[in-house]
Order: structure tokens, then C-alpha cells, then sequence
């Protein structure tokens, strides 16, 4: 969330699209409530269900799943066409005025540099033009053709109302209504928040889906300011914390990541990251990356790690490719990967493809699951009949169960959707033998270390040098390691402002980040994390609630990243002058000596006005971007079908799925078409259940005990079903048994004038657990994910129903 | 009705009896009436978060037991915490049963090993399991690790032995994590985030 | 809790007047369920049953997001789904089933049994199971179809506001529970209050008969619903002018009393009858000096 859970109030419109907070975050949904309670805020939401979030929208607009960008691009049309933009925020604080490369074009649905058979793009065009300084060039008054403003307005003149609803089944009506509440807030004092979550991520467009949204936010200058924002619900408790501490193939903690092959000294691989600003005065604040960087190869390999062997630099592996689960499940099943170590993940349930992963999983040669439950995984090799058809006896895995302690029997932090990082206390011990996750991934280490101390083995000198100098070796306490995530300063941290004052000494654990050097005198396992244990203690643990400002910002409960900031981008929520759009939700404003305010300011504190200093300090250009090249299939999001679509061709252009989406080789034939599987189905979560993890939970299982599938009343006619009736869905994967719950909350959508159903499928059952038994739904889900991040495509393909 | 026959006369000879009196104007007893007793006057509270979304729900575990070390807490009841900002004590019906998670019957109590082609578990102590994985791993690294690629670049990575790690755990957890799959030379490796 | 002893209104037969009320002012409570607030998500229904001990079966999908579908002994609240049309428009009514706590309660007037069902002095309808006899009387006396009887130990079971949470000071677990504050517990008025207020939020957003529901007929509701559409109360599930039936308010009367003795001394009759001719059977007793039961069911 670039704002947070209560700031939601504070909010004049929200709109709920790609997300069903109402269900799978209720509490967070408080504060929509509250908005419309207290605020008169009003809800939209545009969901292909109407969901328990629906039921209290004061609008609600249908969409077929996979069809968000056409109807977004459908809104930025809208607003580009109607002139309902905040227009000087998008000049100030957007690269609307950045001039593009000319030669880089959109045709038939493809940009510039597309090579079909690698599917990738060859992104050299896609440049700014640049002046003789290297910086990019721009034309403040928007108007020349190839301004990213022209340009997008030219993109998105294909996506007009009648376009909408031929593609996405929203009738013209309810587009229009959607567009003018989300354009009412164009206006300083008025604000819109987007809350999403997987029905965004989950498509093979997914990434292009946000930065829709990020767009639209942008145009009505939402960015920055109180009530506003682009809030990714974040699903797990901790999947903020993790993705902050790099749990990813090709991440590190904060958000640096692993080399690739060709960065081979260490020197290339910091001059790639360190983004030198595009614009004169801006700060471009990754061109700190070095300093993070060798604060964590000191944090991990201390004395080991020194000037002269590059901070250990040979010590971290390099990547090749993405290794994603979708490449490990098919590196996994052409019987390269021999071992899994699975702690509380539920793979046999999570991955999409579930044959796939399931005849991978029985190729390894082991499988560690790390657990406080028996999970579908650890249970892969057991037949449970029609739920899970296999034959131990041809199963050779070496299965290994160890049970791990849950949340109620550690100490420990959580990073929440709202970045906060809150700490918990242990309440009792773990049932049996049970042991906290920390104290088995130390033990298992430490085993492993000992083995290579004594015989050696492969390139032992990163796991014989990492820093281990915890109390007790085999079980590292949770303190030892937040305090070791914060960072310490190995030598005194001389100010170079102040000749004699020091910014750290040596031993103290540091304040902030702003203190890390790239000397090696200061080591940090996670560089936005620094500031959450300071010599004044743990702030994670912090319980003031004492809101001064009024405005749900909290300052002294636990600790937010960065800096414990609650509200990104805020220097946007003032003018380019200092002064706060909406005087009367200020977060912070210019006192004519510095940035002051109700939240820590996301900006050089001491940066005048006059100094010309844009507000997206982590962009090389100080502003947002309208006009994003990073991303894998084009600089502004264009719609694709899904793969498995109900359509013969793109009614956008000659492209039908996203061009730069992975499909291995073997997949390719993985895909339905409407002639077989004539519905399209989508994969949702149920507010009785967590995922595959309440149906082990007595009461949940009470609240939503069998897996059933939600069905239109026309689709229900034609098959001649009713609720109640045992029906069997397929899908080019594979196909599961549930029961049918037949609702006119499912809509048979009229798309490109042909009737198209919309079948819903939960997915909470399995076969371990107190609920009835039934399948895993991801039997039915396509192995493809988004282009840029390998997000699989549950919420849309085909499938078929018949009654069983 | 499944009540057994003794308790049904039972039933219909008290409830007649007491009745019956009451109707003809006498009371047996002062008309007097006690509300069930309060469960958690006997508690100790702990501070905790709620493991399931990301709204981070702080949430209090109400446990028997003073922590002393002949005795075990047994958690008997957990509450949404009034003082949190964002839940202020609600909790969603997830977390408001949280109870029969940290007691579910599928909790996992001793380490457990499948042998291959077999179709049970075993009950195995953490020595063995520890010192198993530690070789298995050791073994697959130790033969399958790249030093270099087809260019000779160096690139000291491990392939053949994926990681997940959870992202309902905490922070902690997956710093150590973290440092140790990187340290092994891990790059099959993810968490939730991206399913 | 002790201190709570005294302070009740009524209870179920019982002819002598209940104590003098231990203090002089007894604030009366109401539970608030606003339904343009809710969101159905049973935080309500989970958090009942997790602090009343109760644990129904894990049941089946029977076709509607309603689970149980619908009260009984171990589930004191459900959560109902109903899709439906109001004014021709599609409405998925989603509704907070469980015990009204009236002020006139139809089930303590039906009770035969002394002390089985009282009322406390703050409005709350409260079961003592130890009193009850089983009869299912107060079932039939519901105007709301609450209360449920438990097979196990024939004792009859419902809501009882968390008269325990209550009596400490604590809002009701359900109360604590809810998330989007569709539930609010406080003194009568000021819940009355609030409800009103409500109505104006409603009809500005397009409810124009959202209204209040505290039904004259049973003298008021200690359980207040804010209906978005408060002119269809029976689309909800709710009737629309509940009352206690007239048999009920015979019982009262003397008459009535003296013939409910007779009807359950026929019933005692009835009892002996059926032990003389079927004689004693052995059956694993809760004292414990049975032992299993051969052949034969109870």
C-alpha cells in the first residue's frame, strides 16, 4: 500500500476493482465503511461477481475477468477526452511532458522491437530524447506529438465506451456512471483510492493492470496525498515482510537484487543499479544503491567480506533467468531439481497446474515440509482416492515432516499490507515437539556447516564465513536477528557535515539508513528496514496510538518502512510551491526552512520549493511515470486476452495474448479453447477461509464446510442445474467435482455479441483438514504468468460445466 | 429425541415437580438467577498479531497457566485488541476462531518421515531428521553445484534444491532464511508472493 | 456476577415477585445490527461460537452461503443470504438470524418452569439450562423461531446477548467481533439514537424506506435492526408484526395454569406407564454406575 489501512477514511470515492476487501480483508474494510459512514464517501466496485464488497457498493459495474486494462484504458479516455484531469499535477509531477524516443511506435497491438520467437521486446527505442547533457528532454506545454501526454492520448483513442462494453460485457451505462464518480476526484480536494489485490496480480497481465491504475491515479493527482493511493491489498500476513527481505528467486532484502551472469566485478553491477538522475536537481535516491548494498555483504559476511574481495561479492549466486515457481515446477518436472524444502507452503495446493506439480513433486529426490499443519504437500505421495489418484508404492520422494510453532508460540515481526512492522510476543509453548521456523533453518544450517567444516565440499567459503554469531548457534533469536536486520555501525560513522560529530558509532545500532556507508564502516541485513531497532530499542514493538493529526496516520505505533513513513509520496499532496493541495487532510508543507508536517516527509528535508526538487525522489526522472519502459510488454499498458480467452481474435489488435508472456515450450498446448471449454472461470477466496489453512480449523470449517462452484442462472438453465446438484468443471488441465451454487449474482455477459458465462471457483478444499474432503482447484488453473513477475493466471480461463 | 429413557423420567419428574409447585404458588427457592461464569478472570494476556492477511489485526491470546516451568499454557481464548488502530478489537471470522487453529487436531507435534514408495509416516526424533536433510543437501549441492557457466563466467549458483519460504511467518524467520538459502548459493526461491 | 444475582425483571413461572433490584438504576442495553453496514462475513457467528464453547457439526454445501442453514444448539447466530428483488431491483439481503431479546419475551411467558428463563433488569432474555425441563414450550412461545432445543441433554439453548461478557462490563463477543461496526451494543436510548440517525445516511444513498425494526408487538426488541429496506422486513426473514400468541396469553391465567399442571401430570402418568412396561434398562449414565447398553435404544 503506498498508504494505509486507516487512511482509507479519509478517502472522497473508493473504488474496489481487482480486489474483494469486504471478504478477504474485513477489518482493513472498516475504513471503508467508516468513509461512507462518516464521510459520505461513496464505493464502486467492478468485479465479474458481485461480491459481499458489492453488496454494500453504492455502484457496481460487471466485467468479464481478464478485460481490466480495456476498461481502465476505457477511464483514462475518459478523463484524457473530457479534460477531467488534475492537469497541474500531471505537469509537475509526471513524465507527461518527457519527450519520447520517435522512432519507438505502437502498431497492431505490438511497440517497437518485438522479436516473436524469443517473445521478448527489444527495448533499446524505448527512450526518452535527450539533450546534450544526457538529461531527457521536455515540453512543459504538452502539445508536441511524441510528449508522453500526446502520446498516451493517441494510445488510448481506441478504448471508447462501446469498445468497453463489447469486451468486457460492462453495459455502456454503468462504464459512464464508474467513470464520472472516479473523475469527480480530479480536483485537489477531492482524493479516490484503488484497493486491489489478486484480481489484478493474477492475470498474465497482471503488472500492466496496476500501472493502469497508477495512471488513472496519477491523471486525478491521487498520488501522495491523504485518502488517495494505489493500495495492493497484500495477501498473507508477512508476504510485505518477505518480499521486503528478498524472499524471491532474483531479490535481496530491500529490494536490491541478485547479479545476473554477465555482471561479473562488482563495479558493473553497482554502475547498473545506480541510477544517475534523468533531470537537472532531482535526487534519484537509488543512487545510494552501493551503500545498501555493501552494508548487507558486511551484514552477512563481516570480517569476510572487505575492500579488497569486493565485500564478498563472489560469495552471492547469479541468475540466468527468472526462477520463479512456474520454472522450478517445470524444472521440476523434466527431473532437474532434486530437492524441495517447503516451510509453510502448500505448493501441491498453490501452484497453478496442480498435475504438473504433483507428477514433478514425485521426482524429487527429496522433500523437506516445514510445517505447523499436515498440508496437501507433505501428504502428495498418499492416495486419497479421486482427490488425489496416486500410487505411494511408485513414489520414491523421501518425504520429511518437521512441525513448526505458529504465531501465538514466538516472538517475532510482521510487516502488514500498510508496511507497518509490528512485533508479537509469545504466548505458550508449541504443541509436542514443535520448534520455531528460526531454530530449524539454524539448526539445519549449522548441521550443514559443520559437514563442510570437516569434509569440505562445493564452494564452502559462503556457508564457513557467513556471520553466525548468535547466542545460541543452532537457534538464532528473533531479537538477534531484527537487531541484526536494522544494522549496527562497525566503526565510528564520522558526519561529514560536522567535522568532530559522529552519525553512529561503533557497536550502536543504527537510526536510519541515511547513516549506511558503502566503505564497509556499517553493516545492515535490510536497508529499509533500518530505523525499526535503535539504541532506543525496539520501535516494531512500539503501542502508543495516539493520532495528533487526526487523519489515522498513528506515528508511534510500531514502525513503518521507510523511515517510518506511513503515507508514500506524500510531497506530493503539496503544490510544486510547498503547500498542501487540501488544507484540510495536510500530511506535510514547506515552513520556509524545511519539510515538516504530520508524517515523516518522503522528500530531502531540507530541499526548498525553489529548488526545483520533484516529488518521486526513488525515480531517476523525480516524476512518476505515465510512460513506464521497464516493463516486459510495453510502455503503456495495452489489453490482451487471456490465454485461455472465449475469443478468437483481440478486438484491440492483431496480438490475442500478452506478447511477452513465458510459455515453456511444453505448456503451449496447455490452453483451452471456447470450442471445448465455452466458460470463462475465475479463482476467488471466501471470507470464511484463509487459503488452504482455516479448512483445518473447526469453526471456519462450520462456516463454509464443501467445496462448491458459483453458476449463472443461464448457465444453470442451459445445463439444467440447480443449487444443490453435484456438477463436474473442466479445463484443458484437468477437471474436479463440487457442488453447484446457482446465483444471479454471476452474470451471463454479452461480449463481442455472443452470450459468454462467468463460472466462480473458490478455493478453499483440499484433502487434509476438518472440512469435507474435495480438489484442489488449481487442477484447472493455466501454467502461464505475467510477464514481468511470473504471477500465475488464476482469475481467468475456460472451463466447462456439466452436471456430474 | 435421543435422551435415554432414566434421563426422560428423570426429566418429567423434576420438571413436574418444580412446576407444579411453582404453579400452585410456591417457590422452592428465592427467585434468584446468575449469569454463566466469566472465562477469562483466570487468564494471563499476550500481545500477538493475526497470522492470516496482510490488515496485520492485533489480537490478544488469553492462556491458562502463569508460564511457570512445571506447567504448560494451554491458550484458551483469543480477542481482537481494542488498542490496535486499524482493528480497534474487531476481528473477521478467521481470525475470531483463531483458537481452533493454535488447537487444531491437523497441528504437527513430532517430526514424521515417509521412506520411499511407502504409503505411511513415521514417527522420527530431530536428530535424525536434521542430520538426514543435512546430508541429502550436502550430497545434491556438493554434486550439482555451477561454479561457472557455458561462458566461464563465475556464477556460483544451486539449482537442483528449491526453497519456499512462508509468508505467514515472521520477519525473522525469513531474514535467517534468507541468509542461509544465499549463503548456500540458492536461486529456486519464493514465497507467497507471487500465488 | 454475584452482584448481577438479584437484578432480574422476570422470570419464567414463577408467581412470587422476583427481589427488589439490588441498585436503584439498571441501565437497559441494546444491541444495534445495521444492516447497510454488514458485509456478511460471520465474524459475528465465528466469534459466538468461539466464546460460548460451541461447536456445531461440520456440515455439507446445501446451495446458499448459509452455514448451519440454520440455528440450532451449538450455533446461536447465522448469518442468512437471501437473493432477492426489491422494487424490481436485485438485492442480496444478507441478515443477522439469532435471539430479538424482547421486552415482552414470548418464550419466558411460555415457560413452565421456575426460574428456566429470566430477564435480567438490563433487558436481556436469558436461558438457565439448569431449570430447564426440556418441554420445547418456549420454542412454540417464539414469535422469531430462536430458541433450540439440544438433544443430548433435552435443554433448550439460544443467544444469551453474552449475559457473562455483560455483567463484567464487555460488549458481547459478536459485538467485539464485528468489523465493519454493523454491530454496536450500548444503553437502549442511545442505540435507538443511533439507529435513527442512520436513516437519514440511508435515504440520501437511495433507501427511502430504510427504517428502524423494534416491533411493538412482543413491547420492543433489546436486539434493534436498521433495514435498508424497512418496509420488507419479511424479505430479511423477519416478520413483520410479530406478537405473542393469544394461547400464550392465556397461559398466564389461572385458568390455563391449572390445566398445564393437569397436562403434566398426565405426562408423568405417561412416564411411569411407559417404564412399567418396558422396564428398566441399563444405559451408560452421566452419574457413571451404568454399563453399555445391550440391544434395545432408548
Amino acid at each position: 500500500m503506498t498508504n494505509d489501512w486507516v487512511d482509507i477514511k479519509n478517502a472522497d470515492v473508493i473504488l474496489v476493482m481487482g480486489g474483494n476487501p469486504a471478504e478477504a480483508h474485513p477489518c482493513g474494510f472498516k475504513w471503508v465503511i467508516e468513509a461512507k459512514v462518516k464521510k459520505k464517501a461513496r464505493l464502486v466496485v467492478v468485479d465479474p461477481r458481485f461480491t459481499r464488497t458489492a453488496s454494500v457498493a453504492d455502484l457496481y459495474a460487471p466485467i468479464r475477468p481478464g478485460t481490466d486494462i480495456a476498461f481502465l484504458g476505457g477511464v483514462i479516455r475518459f478523463l484524457l477526452a473530457g479534460d477531467k484531469i488534475h492537469l497541474d499535477y500531471v505537469k509537475a509531477y509526471t513524465n507527461a511532458p518527457f519527450l519520447i524516443n520517435p522512432s519507438c511506435v505502437f502498431e497492431d497491438g505490438l511497440f517497437t522491437g518485438y522479436d516473436g520467437e524469443k517473445r521478448r521486446y527489444d527495448k533499446s527505442t524505448w527512450i526518452y530524447q535527450t539533450d546534450k547533457d544526457g538529461y531527457a528532454r521536455v515540453d512543459p506545454t504538452l502539445s508536441d506529438p511524441n510528449c508522453v501526454f500526446q502520446r498516451m492520448k493517441k494510445h488510448y483513442e481506441r478504448y471508447t465506451p462501446e469498445m468497453v462494453e463489447r469486451v468486457c460485457g460492462t453495459p455502456k451505462d454503468k462504464f459512464l456512471k464508474v467513470c464520472e464518480l472516479v473523475a469527480s476526484t480530479g480536483v485537489p480536494h477531492r482524493t479516490m483510492t484503488s484497493l486491489y489485490a489478486l484480481g489484478w496480480t493474477q492475470h498474465s497481465v497482471g503488472s500492466q493492470n496496476i500501472r493502469s491504475i497508477a495512471m488513472i491515479q496519477l491523471l486525478l493527482g491521487n498520488m501522495g496525498m491523504s485518502g488517495g493511493g494505489v493500495n495492493a491489498l497484500r495477501g498473507h500476513s508477512n508476504i510485505q515482510g518477505l518480499t521486503d527481505l528478498g524472499l524471491l528467486s532474483n531479490s535481496l532484502p530491500g529490494y536490491l537484487t541478485l547479479p545476473n551472469d554477465d555482471d561479473e566485478q562488482l563495479k558493473t553491477y553497482l554502475e547498473r543499479r545506480t541510477l544517475k538522475p534523468l533531470r537537472p536537481g532531482q535526487l534519484s535516491y537509488w543512487s545510494n544503491y552501493p551503500k545498501f548494498f555493501v552494508s548487507l555483504m558486511k551484514s552477512w559476511y563481516g570480517a569476510a567480506a572487505t575492500k579488497e574481495n569486493d565485500f564478498a561479492y563472489s560469495y552471492l549466486p547469479k541468475v540466468d533467468a527468472p526462477y520463479d515457481v512456474l520454472r522450478v515446477v517445470e524444472l521440476m518436472s523434466q527431473g532437474k531439481v532434486n530437492g524441495y524444502v517447503c516451510q509453510g507452503f502448500n505448493a501441491l495446493a498453490s501452484f497453478p497446474d496442480k498435475p504438473k506439480v504433483a507428477a514433478g513433486l514425485a521426482r524429487l529426490k527429496y522433500l523437506v515440509v516445514i510445517d505447523p499443519l499436515a498440508t496437501e504437500t507433505s501428504e502428495f505421495w498418499q492416495n486419497y482416492g479421486e482427490f488425489n489418484d496416486v500410487d505411494p508404492a511408485k513414489i520414491e520422494t523421501e518425504v520429511f515432516r518437521l512441525p513448526s510453532s505458529c504465531f501465538a508460540e514466538e516472538d517475532g515481526s510482521l510487516v502488514s499490507s500498510a508496511r507497518w512492522l509490528q512485533w508479537h510476543w509469545k504466548a505458550a509453548e508449541p504443541p509436542g515437539e514443535a520448534k520455531g521456523d528460526p531454530e530449524i533453518v539454524g539448526e539445519l544450517f549449522s548441521r550443514i556447516r559443520q559437514l563442510y567444516a570437516k569434509d569440505g565440499g562445493a564452494f564452502a567459503d559462503p556457508i564457513l564465513k557467513l556471520t553466525w554469531s548468535y547466542r545460541i548457534t543452532s537457534s538464532p533469536h528473533p531479537e538477534e536477528l531484527a537487531r541484526e536486520y536494522n544494522g549496527q555501525a562497525l566503526a565510528d560513522v564520522p558526519d561529514p557535515k560536522q567535522p568532530g560529530a559522529f552519525l553512529a558509532r561503533a557497536g550502536e545500532q543504527l537510526a536510519t539508513f541515511a547513516v549506511l556507508q558503502a566503505d564497509g564502516t556499517t553493516a545492515c541485513g535490510c536497508w529499509i528496514f533500518a530505523g525499526c531497532y535503535t539504541p532506543a530499542g525496539n520501535q516494531m514493538a512500539r503501542r502508543d496510538n495516539a493520532d495528533p493529526s487526526g487523519l489515522g496516520i498513528f506515528p508511534a505505533w510500531s514502525w513503518a518502512w521507510p523511515a517510518n513513513r506511513r503515507i508514500l509520496y506524500n510531497r506530493a499532496s503539496c503544490d510544486p510551491h510547498g503547500t498542501p493541495y487540501d488544507p484540510s487532510r495536510k500530511l506535510i508543507w514547506w515552513n520556509g526552512q524545511k519539510w515538516v508536517g504530520n508524517d515523516v516527509p518522503d522528500f530531502k528535508v531540507d530541499s526548498a520549493p525553489a529548488e526545483g526538487m520533484d516529488p518521486f525522489i526513488m525515480n531517476a526522472e523525480g516524476v512518476a511515470r505515465l510512460w513506464a519502459p521497464a516493463m516486459a510488454e510495453g510502455p503503456f499498458p495495452e489489453h490482451y486476452e487471456p490465454f485461455d480467452t472465449p475469443l478468437p481474435k483481440n478486438p484491440f489488435g492483431k496480438a490475442l495474448n500478452n506478447p511477452a508472456a513465458r510459455v515453456f515450450p511444453g505448456d503451449a498446448k496447455a490452453f483451452g479453447k471456447p470450442d471445448e471449454f465455452p466458460c470463462v472461470a475465475t479463482t476467488y477466496r471466501l471470507t470464511e477461509h484463509f487459503h488452504f489453512w482455516t479448512k483445518h480449523a473447526r469453526i471456519p470449517a462450520v462456516l463454509q464446510p464443501q467445496a462448491f462452484v458459483e453458476l449463472s442462472e443461464g448457465l444453470a438453465r442451459k445445463k439444467g442445474l440447480k443449487s444443490g446438484d453435484l456438477v463436474v468443471v473442466k479445463s484443458k488441465r484437468g477437471s474436479l467435482k463440487a457442488k453447484a451454487l446457482v446465483t444471479r449474482r454471476l452474470p451471463t455477459l454479452v461480449i463481442e455479441g455472443k452470450e459468454v458465462e462467468v463460472v466462480g471457483l473458490p478455493i478453499h478444499w483440499g484433502f487434509t483438514g476438518q472440512t469435507k474432503k474435495g480438489f484442489l482447484t488449481n487442477t484447472l488453473t493455466p501454467p502461464v504468468g505475467d510477464a514481468n513477475i511470473q504471477t500465475p493466471e488464476y482469475k481467468a480461463f475456460l472451463v466447462s460445466v456439466e452436471k456430474a | 429425541m435421543n435422551v435415554t429413557r432414566r434421563g426422560f423420567l428423570k426429566l418429567t419428574a423434576s420438571g413436574i415437580g418444580a412446576t407444579s409447585v411453582a404453579a400452585l404458588g410456591f417457590s422452592h427457592r428465592r427467585a434468584l438467577a446468575d449469569v454463566r461464569l466469566f472465562k477469562l478472570t483466570q487468564t494471563s494476556e499476550t500481545r500477538n498479531t493475526c497470522p492470516y492477511c496482510s490488515v496485520g489485526c492485533g489480537v490478544i491470546v488469553y492462556g491458562l497457566g502463569d508460564r511457570a516451568k512445571n506447567a504448560r499454557t494451554n491458550i484458551v481464548h483469543l480477542e481482537g485488541d481494542p488498542d490496535h488502530p486499524v482493528n480497534r478489537g474487531t476481528l473477521c471470522p478467521k481470525g475470531a476462531s483463531l483458537l481452533d487453529f493454535v488447537n487444531s487436531p491437523s497441528r504437527l507435534r513430532f517430526p514424521e518421515y515417509r521412506a520411499p514408495g511407502t504409503s505411511e509416516w513415521k514417527r522420527v526424533s530431530w536428530e535424525f531428521a536434521f542430520d538426514r536433510i543435512a546430508r541429502l543437501m550436502k550430497e545434491d549441492r556438493d554434486r550439482n553445484f555451477v561454479a561457472k557457466n557455458a561462458k566461464g563466467q563465475t556464477v556460483n549458483r544451486w539449482t537442483s534444491t528449491a526453497f519456499l519460504a512462508a509468508s505467514a511467518s515472521s520477519n525473522e524467520a525469513g531474514y535467517i532464511f534468507q541468509k542461509v538459502v544465499r549463503a548456500l548459493g540458492g536461486v529456486c526461491f519464493d514465497n507467497q508472493a507471487r500465488v | 456476577m454475584a452482584l448481577e444475582t438479584q437484578d432480574i425483571r422476570a422470570r419464567s413461572a414463577t408467581t412470587t415477585s422476583v427481589p427488589p433490584s439490588a441498585r436503584s438504576f439498571q441501565p437497559e442495553v441494546s444491541k444495534l445490527i445495521d444492516l447497510s453496514r454488514c458485509i456478511g462475513c460471520k465474524a459475528c457467528q465465528s466469534a459466538c461460537m468461539e466464546w460460548n464453547n460451541l461447536r456445531d457439526v461440520v456440515g455439507t454445501f446445501e446451495g446458499s452461503y448459509t452455514n448451519p442453514p440454520d440455528l440450532d444448539d451449538q450455533s446461536w447466530t447465522v448469518m442468512k443470504f437471501n437473493e432477492t428483488e426489491v422494487n424490481g431491483q436485485f438485492a442480496w439481503l444478507i441478515f443477522k438470524d439469532g435471539c430479538l431479546h424482547c421486552t415482552e419475551p414470548g418464550c419466558l411467558k411460555a415457560c413452565p418452569s421456575p426460574g428456566a428463563i429470566v430477564q435480567y433488569q438490563n433487558g436481556i432474555v436469558d436461558f438457565q439450562q439448569d431449570h430447564c425441563i426440556g418441554c420445547g414450550y418456549c420454542i412454540a412461545g417464539c414469535p422469531f423461531n430462536i430458541p433450540r432445543l439440544r438433544k443430548e441433554d433435552s435443554r433448550v439453548y439460544k443467544c444469551t446477548l453474552c449475559s457473562d461478557r455483560v455483567a463484567v462490563g464487555l460488549e458481547p463477543a459478536c459485538i467485539k467481533s464485528c468489523p465493519t461496526q454493523a454491530l454496536s451494543f450500548g444503553s437502549r436510548p442511545e442505540m435507538l439514537l443511533q439507529a435513527e440517525h442512520r436513516l437519514t445516511d440511508l435515504q440520501e444513498r437511495g433507501f427511502s424506506q430504510a427504517a428502524v425494526y423494534n416491533p411493538p408487538g412482543v413491547g420492543g426488541t433489546h436486539v434493534l435492526f436498521v433495514l435498508p429496506h424497512g418496509d420488507r422486513p419479511e424479505a430479511y426473514g423477519l416478520p413483520k408484526d410479530p406478537r405473542i400468541g393469544p394461547m400464550l396469553a392465556l397461559w398466564r391465567s389461572t385458568v390455563a395454569r391449572s390445566l398445564g399442571v393437569l397436562t403434566m401430570f398426565s405426562v408423568l402418568v405417561a412416564g411411569i406407564l411407559h417404564y412399567m412396561r418396558h422396564g428398566p434398562l441399563e444405559v451408560p449414565g452421566e452419574d457413571g454406575e451404568g454399563t453399555p447398553a445391550k440391544g434395545g435404544q432408548p
